[in-house]
């Protein structure tokens, strides 16, 4: 893709001589760092950071139990993306909870949702809408088409994350030091540029918007390297064969229509305003939470599990005293470890592990 | 997990549209890509294209790298 070759633009990296930090917040840019070795090539000066980037690590665990509950229900099929059936709850996981006479079924697009229903029309289907803004449109599509298709036994809980909300509290914590961000390629794909901005006008940090082959990586780092060493903070776009600077207007519009932004909890980060969706009002019918309002009591996680710490970027995976000793991807403890995007499960495959 | 390996649309039929990964052909829905045409490469996500690529966009990212006097 790029008609330079990868060690020069490190080398053009190393020479401006830039000292800093960044963050990516995808999890496909977490995955594919690790995988490409690419913070060993890098000078000792740049320092990469992986941040709340995993939609099934940043899910609390009262709402990880609240699915796994879902599934205990008699009469329920619990439909979900393939990286959340592993994820440790208080007690179980969906795994645990299928094993024990649940039904839990595993699909690849929201749009089977729709035929699971309607080939089980006794049962009640539920699915879990975890994900940030790139999947947000497509749950949202979805919905509408239950609704205009009027399929009575298929609901949503509704788990969404929206990343710039997210980012501006990890930001206010001040716990860490950055110097700027690698945007998330798809997320950006959905919503352009703009909701990024405040990187610029409130904290005056470059963010360039990535897309997910190791050398996109490089030349977005190559990009923000460059607006440190200018003290810049513009928002770039990189990942331009894709992402457009107003987004998917389409997409967005659907969203829009259908979901509201709430308040989310989120691991490590806890309650943030806006940082979540909930359905609106006509879509209530669709609502999981209202269909089974089922109380969640003593939710906690597993003491001693740095998940919190690793997605706030304060530690990293190694920095977390049961990595690779109790929490493996066999064995996992926090979600940081199960879901293939985890920053844990992409250090403990690609880097170096006990 | 995103997937940033494009897709080649082979048919395209009200809101879906046939398309071949590797080999193997599958069904997508195209709601969010309204101006995706037979023959256009474009990203998919759990079912979903999101967006048409474009190459020209690729190209202008380099072209505008070497106006700032970087890539030489």
């Amino acid at each position: 893709m790029l008609s330079l070759e990868p060690r020069e633009v490190l080398s053009k990296i190393s020479k401006m001589g830039v000292s800093a930090s960044f963050m990516e917040v995808c999890g496909t840019h977490t995955v594919s760092i690790a995988r490409s070795g690419l913070k060993k090539l890098l000078p000792d000066s740049v320092k990469l950071i992986s941040g709340p980037g995993c939609p099934v690590c940043v899910t609390a665990q009262v709402d990880i139990d609240y699915a796994i509950a879902l599934a205990h229900q008699p009469g329920v099929i619990v439909a979900t993306f393939g990286d959340m059936v592993r994820v440790p709850g208080t007690e179980t996981s969906l795994l645990e909870a299928r094993a024990s006479g649940g039904k839990v079924e595993v699909v690849y697009s929201p749009m089977d949702s729709l035929n699971l229903a309607r080939a089980h029309p006794k049962e009640e289907v539920v699915f879990l809408a975890v994900g940030f803004e790139t999947t947000a449109p497509l749950i949202a599509r979805t919905v509408q088409t239950a609704k205009a298709e009027n399929i009575p036994n298929l609901s949503f809980l509704v788990l969404h994350k929206l990343i710039p909300p997210a980012m501006r509290a990890l930001l206010a914590l001040k716990e860490i030091q950055l110097d700027g961000f690698i945007l998330p390629g798809h997320v950006c794909a959905i919503l352009g540029s703009k909701p990024f901005l405040f990187l610029k006008e409130e904290f005056h940090l470059p963010g360039v918007i990535t897309g997910f082959e190791p050398d996109d990586i490089l030349l977005a780092l190559f990009m923000l390297v460059k607006q440190k060493k200018e003290d810049r903070a513009d928002i770039e776009i990189q990942y331009r064969r894709a992402v457009r600077p107003e987004g998917n207007p389409q997409a967005l519009k659907v969203m829009e229509e259908v979901f509201e932004p709430q308040e989310a909890n989120w691991r490590g980060l806890g309650i943030i305003p806006e940082s979540g969706l909930a359905l609106r009002h006509p879509y209530w019918d669709f609502d999981a939470r209202r269909r089974f309002p089922l109380k969640i009591m003593g939710s906690r996680e597993y003491p001693a599990c740095g998940c919190g710490e690793v997605l706030r970027g304060v530690i990293s995976p190694q920095e977390c005293p049961l990595f690779g000793r109790v929490c493996t991807p066999d064995s996992p403890v926090g979600p940081c470890m199960v879901s293939s995007e985890g920053s844990c499960a992409a250090a403990y495959h690609y880097e170096e592990h006990p | 997990m995103c997937l940033g390996i494009p897709v080649k649309i082979v048919e395209i039929k009200d809101q879906e549209a046939l398309v071949e990964v590797g080999g193997l052909k599958q069904t997508i829905r195209t709601d969010f890509v309204p101006e995706a045409q037979v023959g256009d490469y474009v990203i998919v996500h759990a079912g979903f294209a999101i967006s048409v690529l474009e190459e020209e966009e690729a190209r202008e990212t380099l072209e505008l790298l070497k106006d700032a006097d970087v890539i030489p």
